[in-house]
């Protein structure tokens, strides 16, 4: 299994504010990885540097192969590398197939209504809700929604930013039970979470983030075994 | 994100359906019109504004592009105009030998249309990669430019062609030559070339132009960066491209829609496109409805008519224009008066197409926008 994405000692700015510090990190192709960490450790900003919304002063980001820290994000998604914004960011107006529709902007026209069987197959709600108009999904649905459309274009990579956010705790084990069945289907994720336990519980391999540092790191048993991962993340 | 995105509340489905109302407003209003006109039940006044109707109203949909579909702030939409009306009159008089009327018009709203559209790649390009509100600034400041510059050009034709200077002494011209633009006099001694039939074919292109492209995949994008920039870039759409495509097709547009204007007059002085111009558009747009493009047709058509048809009251003449202004805005924005337009839409809709109208779940407005 060959490396799929590697980050390399990327260093990331807003304005004064240095975000980001000598970051490193690896995805293996047909992996789990995770970046877990308080808020404002910068993982947002590593995923968003990562898709090309912004870039690294230093430092390489390779995918596949290919260096594409100097890409623009528009570019990123034709190379097989999607990102699920933090937040749920769907088209409120577009109904939920438009919505996925969208996601294969880049894509061929004819993969589209394979990929949408794929994603109703793994998403079933969303089949029932085709026609309906996303702004009026409830939030578990907008984020299997976000997911199901970075789907569409599908990606070697995707990158998910905080799925669990503001669900309720059954909600939060069906999307991690959706990203294991998506990645024994062949798709290698990228996963950032707060919700550390169930993060580190799916994770082949994890990243702490501290304050823009990388601070320890592991497969995910061995993560979740760490006393400092369980004292400052796990709260026992 | 754009303040005005939580004011269009339309989804895709629906534009698809308000371009039969769109081309079904200007024919049917032109049909009438004209036969008003021919039973001579139109007054010479109004006959006079039946060319700055179309003008105005392939602006107000122009700036609905701009402004509804990929929702930035334009606030100088008359500077396109202009350089399209005075670009055009150029036009027309370098052609003026050629033998038909309408070839001399077609030329110049297409040379109006290319040289707005020029204007708006070059303000387009640095400011639409910007993230916020900068288009409204900078489209503010181009109106105002545009038009001081237009006070101190002076252009005239002769047989060995154009003198373009700065003031009046710079110009040199043979007995046979001629003044075409006079600074701040504008442009002087035009050869009347719009027609009425002219406008409603400028008005049916505009509105051709500009429902197929939010109807087709670019104008989805357009709508969907409107509607969520940062979903929108996740899922592989360049901002700055469609933000362009947009902006660039609304000031090609204004452009042309400048030329026809300029071209129904005998003098045009480059004050007639200043802000108030932009702004009046801007007021068409909003009260017609943001994205609604035949609201923006018939709102353009009534207050362009409406300041004439108020003379009588003279003196409280804009005090009842702002009145009409409010009421039609209370009357719009009020759930029954809009649910009461809703049904009534439908049930012509269903007299015309017997296919089933499709219902969208009311909820959609109040969240819609809500991030
Ligand atoms: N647009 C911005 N301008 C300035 N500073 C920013 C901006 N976005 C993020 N930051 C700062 O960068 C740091 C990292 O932010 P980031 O959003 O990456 O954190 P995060 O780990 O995703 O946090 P959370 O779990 O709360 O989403 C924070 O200190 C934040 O304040
Ligand atoms: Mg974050």
């Amino acid at each position: 299994m060959g490396t799929i994405l590697n980050v390399e000692n990327i260093n990331v700015y807003y304005g004064a504010i240095h975000a980001i510090r000598d970051v490193s990190f690896q995805v293996n192709e047909g992996e789990i990885v995770t970046l877990i960490g308080a808020n404002g450790a910068g993982k947002s900003t590593t995923l968003q540097t990562v898709s090309g919304i912004l870039h690294s002063k230093t430092g390489s980001v390779e995918f596949c192969g290919e260096n594409i820290a100097k890409v623009p994000a528009h570019k990123i998604v034709e190379k097989g590398l999607a990102h699920v914004p933090e937040g749920r960011r769907i088209f409120q107006q577009m109904s939920v197939r438009e919505n996925l529709e969208m996601g294969a902007f880049t894509a061929d026209a004819s993969t589209i209504p394979s990929n949408l069987e794929m994603v109703f197959h793994q998403f079933p709600r969303l089949k029932e809700r085709e026609k309906q108009v996303a702004g009026t999904l409830s939030g578990g649905e907008q984020q299997m929604l976000a997911m199901g459309r970075a789907l569409m274009s599908n990606p070697k990579l995707l990158m998910l930013d905080e799925p669990s956010m503001g669900l309720a705790p059954i909600l939060v084990e069906q999307i991690f039970d959706i990203i294991k069945s998506l990645n024994e289907a062949g798709t290698t994720i990228l996963l950032v979470e707060q919700n550390a336990q169930m993060a580190l519980s799916v994770a082949h391999h994890a990243y702490v983030l501290e304050t823009g540092r990388v601070t320890l790191s592991g497969t995910g048993d061995e993560l979740a075994a760490s006393e400092q991962v369980k004292k400052a993340y796990l709260g026992s | 994100m754009s303040i005005l995105t939580k004011f269009t509340g339309k989804n895709t489905n629906q534009y698809r359906r308000s371009a039969f109302w769109s081309y079904g407003v200007v024919i049917a209003g032109f049909i009438l019109v004209s036969a008003m006109n021919s039973a001579g039940m139109i007054s010479n006044s109004l006959q006079g504004q039946l060319v700055p109707i179309c003008a105005y109203i392939a602006m107000a949909v122009s700036l609905n592009l701009v402004v509804g579909i990929s929702g930035e702030l334009s606030l100088g939409h008359a500077g396109f105009m202009s350089v399209g009306a005075f670009t055009g009159v150029i036009a027309a008089t370098l052609f003026q030998s050629l033998p038909f009327l309408w070839v001399k018009l077609l030329i110049a709203i297409v040379v109006g249309g290319l040289f707005a559209g020029l204007a708006g790649v070059i303000i387009g390009v640095p400011v639409l990669r910007l993230r916020g509100d900068y288009l409204a600034i900078v489209t503010l400041a181009f109106g105002e430019i545009i038009r001081n510059v237009l006070n101190v050009i002076y252009v005239g034709l002769d047989e060995k062609g154009l003198q373009v200077a700065t003031s009046m002494e710079g110009i040199h011209l043979s007995e046979n030559g001629s003044m075409i633009l006079n600074g701040p006099m504008g442009a002087t001694g035009i050869t009347k070339l719009s027609t009425f039939f002219a406008g409603f074919l400028l008005v049916l292109f505009t509105l051709f132009v500009v429902l197929n492209l939010v109807n087709s995949k670019h104008g989805r994008a357009i709508m969907a960066m409107r509607d969520n920039r940062i979903a929108a870039e996740s899922v592989g759409l360049s901002a700055t491209n469609f933000k362009m495509t947009a902006f660039v097709t609304g000031a090609i547009l204004a452009g042309m829609s400048g030329a026809l204007f300029a071209l129904n007059y005998s003098t045009v002085a480059p004050v007639k496109f200043n802000f108030n111009t932009s702004i009046l558009v801007l007021v068409f747009v909003v009260l017609g409805g943001i994205g609604n493009i035949t609201g923006s047709i018939i709102s353009a058509a009534v207050l362009t008519i409406l300041p004439e048809a108020l003379r009588q009251f003279s003196d409280y003449r804009m005090l009842t224009y702002a009145i009409v202004l409010i009421l039609v805005m209370l009357a719009t924005n009020n759930p029954q008066m809009k649910m009461f337009l809703s049904g009534l839409s439908k049930q012509v809709k269903a007299v015309f197409s017997k296919t089933k109208v499709y219902h969208r779940p009311q909820r959609a407005e109040e969240k819609g926008g809500a991030e």
